[in-house]
């Protein structure tokens, strides 16, 4: 129970940071971008790239950092990879989503994200092929928290732990402490009040987009340095991402993080009830309930 | 020829394309006076206020703001072209804190601190609950905030959608008043309001619109004498027919 309750965190981490991109973008831009979580893929192989690229080119970089199985190769590649899809979700954002913005709805925007998400997964599909990649082949030894009862815990998952705190407490420092931070509450919250007093909507909308990229990238890779990176993982990750950012409530990052963070935890704890096949169901079975129970989430408002 | 602020010169403007609600429309604001706009629900007051700060889009005729040409321009270079605007609802931001909101306001400043100092000294209201946020202040507190961020940029122009709308009515005399109060120092006032005779008494210049097009127009003392004005927006002589 205890080990599940410790994945459950770990993996909140990275949904935690892949969801604080959706719930701004469809707070911010109102509508459901199921390409969100295909942004992940791309910066876990953007990542996979420039990994194999250092090391090649540095060997020296090559080298295992500490206990974790990452290369420096790769912790630089983090950065390289958080740039790339921030700027891929731009560039995404300003050839389809604003063209259908300008001359449909949202439904025609949710339809465009599903369309986008199937090209990304084929493309990637097509240079990469469809065996999972792994950033290191070398065995990663779990550490022994507790014998009894039995808790293991990687050294990689205790840093991707540890990273994606650090990242969202930064953020939350942006939009806390700086009139940045404040120009992107202000749009989410009511974009024309926020033109008014002299924001410049395409740029907050820009950066909406790279701030989601950038964090996607790291859930990316940080779900490839736990698990495995698939040209499907935007597919697997499309349904938590999407339940913890309305557990959350649309448009609150902090609710974002929360709501990450619980459907991680809920997804391992089933495994103690349900059998692994039926583990995919819950974040679902999590959707509906809250769309029942509460419909803007633990932080989300009405709105009109 | 009096020192016009604001000039819309036979203005059409609406919310969809060749449905206007406007229909040329002109209006002048002097200098450093309060200019006022009534007219009943859907004359397209609140339409024109939009218009003129680029939230909506006007398909003839033009606006000259501090003799700039300003069709057209759009909502986010108002502040730098020395206009402010305060919306009837929604016009701060309720998740920020009041310092926050004062701060967003003040992003392009040269003298930030400075006048943030000011602005806690006009209005000690917010100076007191400045870590509180937006939402929890009452209708009037809201409305000197609305107007607090206004002022932040230093602009010469003022907006303001129906200030007065849902308070009560000595915070809505409060609001009024000091609409009045910022034209002696040195910023010009339009202003749409529904609370008429209050908005009368205090402005210099006020203009009637009715289904989108100029009515009359006159000194605000002249009108708040004018009989007809009386019965249609005062409800002095108002008869309901059996």
């Amino acid at each position: 129970m205890i080990q599940h309750l410790v994945d459950g965190i770990l993996v909140g981490s990275f949904l935690s940071l892949g969801a604080i991109g959706l719930t701004m973008a469809m707070h911010i831009l109102r509508f459901a971008n199921f390409s969100h979580a295909e942004l992940l893929s791309i910066g876990a192989y953007c990542a996979l790239v420039f990994d194999k690229l250092f090391e090649s080119l540095l060997p020296i970089l090559a080298a295992k950092i500490g206990p974790l199985s990452m290369t420096g190769a790769l912790a630089i590649s983090i950065v390289l990879s958080m740039a790339i899809t921030g700027l891929s979700a731009v560039l995404i954002d300003r050839f389809i989503f604003q063209r259908v913005r300008q001359k449909g709805e949202e439904l025609s925007m949710v339809f465009a994200s599903f369309g986008m998400a199937l090209i990304i997964r084929n493309i990637i599909g097509l240079v990469f092929g469809l065996s999972a990649e792994l950033y290191s082949k070398d065995i990663a030894f779990a550490m022994i928290l507790s014998r009894d009862p039995l808790l293991l815990v990687k050294p990689d998952q205790v840093f991707v732990l540890i990273a994606a705190l650090i990242l969202m407490f930064a953020l939350h420092l942006v939009l806390s402490r700086t009139t940045f931070g404040f120009s992107l509450r202000a749009v989410a919250e009511n974009p024309s009040l926020a033109q008014v007093h002299g924001v410049n909507l395409k740029r907050m909308i820009a950066a909406v987009w790279i701030i989601g990229g950038g964090l996607g990238a790291v859930a990316g890779i940080f779900y490839g340095l736990s698990y495995q990176i698939t040209p499907v993982m935007g597919r697997d990750l499309v349904l938590p991402i999407f339940a913890a950012t309305i557990v959350g409530g649309i448009g609150s990052v902090y609710g974002a993080v929360l709501g990450g963070f619980i459907v991680g935890i809920a997804s391992n704890l089933a495994l103690v009830i349900l059998p692994s096949g039926y583990s995919p169901s819950v974040p679902f079975l999590m959707i509906l309930a809250v769309l029942l129970v509460r419909p803007n989430g633990l932080f989300g408002e009405a709105r009109a | 020829m009096p020192d016009a602020v604001l000039s819309v010169e036979n203005v059409t403007a609406g919310y969809v394309p060749d449905l206007p609600i406007l229909r040329d429309v002109s209006v002048t604001a002097e200098r450093e006076k309060l200019t006022v706009i009534i007219g009943p629900n859907g004359a397209g007051k609140s339409t024109l206020i939009k218009a003129v700060v680029g939230l909506l889009s006007v398909s003839r005729g033009g606006i000259t703001a501090n003799s700039q040409d300003i069709t057209g321009l759009s909502p986010d270079r108002m502040t730098s072209a020395g206009i402010a605007y305060v919306p009837q609802t929604d016009n701060v931001f309720r998740t920020l804190t009041i310092r926050q909101n004062l701060d967003l306001a003040l992003q392009k400043h040269a003298h930030a601190s400075e006048r943030l100092s000011e602005l806690y000294k006009r209005f000690p209201v917010l100076a007191d609950k400045q870590r509180d946020k937006a939402g929890s202040l009452s209708g009037g507190q809201r409305q000197f905030l609305a107007v607090a961020m206004a002022l932040a940029a230093d602009p010469v122009l003022i907006l303001m959608d129906e200030p007065s709308a849902g308070l009560s009515p000595k915070a809505a005399e409060e609001v009024l008043d000091h609409a009045k109060q910022l034209t002696s120092f040195g910023v010009t006032i339009l202003l749409v309001e529904q609370n008429v005779k209050q908005a009368l008494k205090r402005a210099d210049h006020c203009y009637v619109l009715a289904e989108g097009r100029n009515q009359i127009d006159g000194p605000a003392t002249d009108l708040l004498q004018d009989p007809a004005l009386g019965r249609i927006y005062l409800g002095g002589e108002r008869r309901v027919s059996a």
